[in-house]
């Protein structure tokens, strides 16, 4: 399972999630196998309902998986308990939102400090922290705003700082531009796509819209809660749109396709 | 996280929903301040009162027909057979209470009292010369009749402090100016000092006169075979730790006296001043546990205020507990969060409470003057402690409630 001379980051065997419904099992999950490597950028598609915001709630440490095993760096954190799996996201996980999940009437450097505060980070670190993370989003000029004085574009850029603030393994995002107009969704996935690029963070996203699918090296295809294709792509949008280079990642073959 | 954080995490909460907060404190608020409230007020009564009863005289003791459980004097049964001078005269015998320095009798009742037109009605008090030494009480004008007077049955009289205010409202020299009381002419021999409102009513709106005047001359109560009839008998005690000894003697001299059997209970009774203080203090006492009684009732409303809105609030903010549980906040984050947030609630309840029970006992001890309300810094602990212990105990199932929320279905909320 060696790639570019590094083990993944997120590996999934045979991952399962069953939810009881009173009498119904409902079978979200029905044995996902997927391996992400470090500087990927993939999105995870498919229709509702198929299983994708499933996957990502295991893969972000918000759920653990019925069966199968999850190993997240190397570390097997399939059965942790809910403070274990709470320190981990803490660590390791940066999440953007659909709705953003901005804390209402707290300025926008106190929304990124948040994962800090539960970090132990010492309070006058922890503003530098969020300035610089901040800064790195384009939002320098923006530290003292509150939600409700940012546009969307601006409060998902706030979202993507708080991801960004504890230096995660990998950024995860579920529909991120699913409550944006087009011309900031392409401002976002750019920025995405620069801190990818440049800073080398892997980045997960869920998506139903193929123009987002366009920006990444890897799309993986869910259908009924199985892997249904995972097909390594060159990007063809935004700033890194590398139209003839190879693709900077490549992931191991689709272990298991639908016939 | 430290409890800081959660501090200013729950200051910024309820700053949030200002007047919503507020009205949560509301029972809390209500309930300290009745409490400090009432509570200052009635040690500012109590301190009163037990000047008061210093001023009475020291080491007094009263002797009255009757049992204080027969309720006050004016409404006990006539069949009580009443004192007389005789009594008086028999306590003073030093063979019998060698303890007592002094003695003195006190004929009680209401007189209309004239001067110039203007009439005002007073108690009278018909007593023995010895009566402004038992009561530890001088005169601001004139001096207090004599043995001679006495004797003679002058019609002399001495005006309270506010009698004289009454009647002499330009402040003229008092002493053998002509007063009518009961429609008899009498001549003012002096003014007491003022001794303000104290247990059996203001002495500053009475006036003085021989005993032998006023059972002779105006009241006419004497018994069957012609002994001046009295309301009460003072006693001085030479020494304070005497009085008990003296009080059993007076007993058994009263008892004999009146010819009472073994088996039967006294038809007298005889108070000292520790006594008073004592019922006094029964009353406080009683009072107290009302106060507690409001306290706890209020504090348990507060309580369940408080809950209620947390509860609310853990409702309405489902979604950024599972936000701050999705970047890493676990339970005992949570769960210390939102206890400190019912906490800091409460506690501010209590303050806010302290602040208005002390206002409202300032506004009191303003508007009655007489006493000074004292804010006790005892109280004012007490209660913010209880308070915040009230936030807490109340706290614990709203913020046990959000500790336990699911991050994912917390983040899904709508
Ligand atoms: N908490 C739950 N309890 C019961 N069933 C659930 C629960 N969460 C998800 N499911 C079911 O699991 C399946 C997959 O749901 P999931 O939310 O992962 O779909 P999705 O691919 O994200 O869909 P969408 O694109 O609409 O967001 C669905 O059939 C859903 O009804
Ligand atoms: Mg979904």
């Amino acid at each position: 399972m060696e790639q570019n001379g590094s083990s993944p980051v997120i590996s999934l065997r045979g991952v399962k999630k069953l939810y009881q419904m009173g009498d119904v099992e409902v079978r979200a999950l029905r044995g996902v196998d997927v391996d992400i490597y470090p500087g990927e950028m993939i999105a995870i598609m498919g229709p509702s309902g198929s299983g994708k915001s499933t996957l990502m709630n295991i893969i972000g440490c918000l759920d653990v998986p019925s069966e199968g095993v999850y190993e997240l760096d190397g570390k097997d954190v399939s059965r942790l308990k809910d403070d274990q799996l709470a320190a981990i996201r803490n660590h390791k996980i940066g999440f953007v939102f659909q709705s953003f999940n901005l804390l209402p009437r707290t300025t926008a450097v106190a929304n990124v400090e948040l994962p800090l505060i539960y970090g132990g980070v010492s309070g006058r670190q922890r503003r530098q922290r969020a300035e610089d993370s901040l800064r790195l989003v384009g939002l320098g000029e923006r530290l003292d705003h509150k939600p409700n004085e940012l546009s969307g574009g601006q409060q998902q850029r706030v979202a993507i700082a708080r991801a960004l603030v504890n230096t995660p393994s990998m950024i995860l995002a579920d529909e991120p531009t699913g409550n944006l107009d087009s011309k900031t969704s392409v401002e976002i996935m750019e920025l995405f796509q620069r801190l990818n690029q440049e800073r080398g963070i892997t980045i997960v996203f869920v998506t139903h819209n193929p123009e987002t699918a366009d920006y990444c090296h890897r799309v993986v295809r869910v259908r009924d809660g199985m892997v249904e294709s995972d097909i390594a792509q060159r990007a063809t949008a935004g700033i890194y749109a590398t139209v003839g280079d190879p693709p900077p990642a490549l992931p191991p073959a689709p272990q298991e396709v639908q016939p | 996280m430290k409890v800081i954080e959660a501090l200013r995490i729950a200051m910024r909460a309820l700053a949030a929903n200002k007047l919503r907060s507020v009205l949560t404190m509301l029972g809390i608020i209500i309930g300290v301040g009745a409490v400090i409230a009432l509570m200052s007020i009635g040690r500012g009564v109590e301190k009163y009162v037990t000047d008061q009863f210093a001023g009475l005289g020291s080491n007094l003791l009263f002797v009255a027909p009757g049992q204080i459980s027969d309720g006050p004097p004016s409404l006990r049964p006539n069949t009580v057979k009443a004192l007389t001078v005789a009594d008086m005269e028999a306590i003073a015998d030093p063979s019998r209470v060698p303890h007592a320095s002094s003695v003195a009798a006190d004929f009680q009742t209401r007189v209309s009292v004239t001067r110039a037109g203007k009439t005002v009605n007073v108690q009278a008090s018909a007593t023995t010369p010895e009566y402004p030494r038992v009561r530890n009480w001088n005169t601001t004008a004139g001096s207090y009749f004599s043995m001679l007077d006495s004797a003679e049955r002058q019609r002399v009289v001495l005006l309270g402090a506010d009698t004289y205010q009454d009647l002499f409202p330009n402040n003229e020299y008092p002493v053998d100016q002509i007063v009518q009381i009961n429609e008899m002419n009498f001549r003012v021999i002096g003014v007491m000092e003022s001794k303000g409102g104290g247990p059996g009513g203001n002495l500053d709106k009475s006036v003085f006169l021989p005993l032998t005047t006023g059972q002779d001359r105006l009241f006419k109560q004497k018994t069957p075979n012609g002994e001046y009839k009295v309301s009460v008998i003072y006693v001085s005690i030479d020494q304070s730790e005497n009085i008990p000894l003296a009080q059993e003697e007076i007993t058994q001299l009263m008892r004999e006296r009146r010819g009472i059997n073994y088996l039967d209970q006294d038809d007298f009774s005889i108070v000292s001043q520790n006594d008073l203080i004592a019922v006094f203090g029964d009353i406080l006492g009683a009072l107290t546990i009302f106060l507690g009684a409001i306290a706890a009732i209020s504090l348990l409303v507060g309580g369940i205020g408080i809950m209620n809105i947390m509860l609310v609030s853990v409702t309405e903010r489902t979604r950024e507990i599972g936000l701050r549980k999705a970047v890493g906040a676990k339970r005992a984050d949570v769960l210390v969060q939102f206890l400190i947030e019912a906490m800091a609630l409460a506690a501010a309840g209590g303050l806010l409470g302290v602040a208005l029970g002390w206002s409202l006992a300032l506004l009191v001890s303003t508007a009655f003057g007489d006493f000074e309300a004292v804010v006790g810094a005892d109280a004012i602990f007490t209660s913010l402690i209880v308070a915040t212990a009230v936030g807490l105990f109340f706290g614990i199932f709203p913020a046990f409630r959000a500790s336990r929320l699911n991050p994912i279905d917390a983040l899904r909320y709508e």
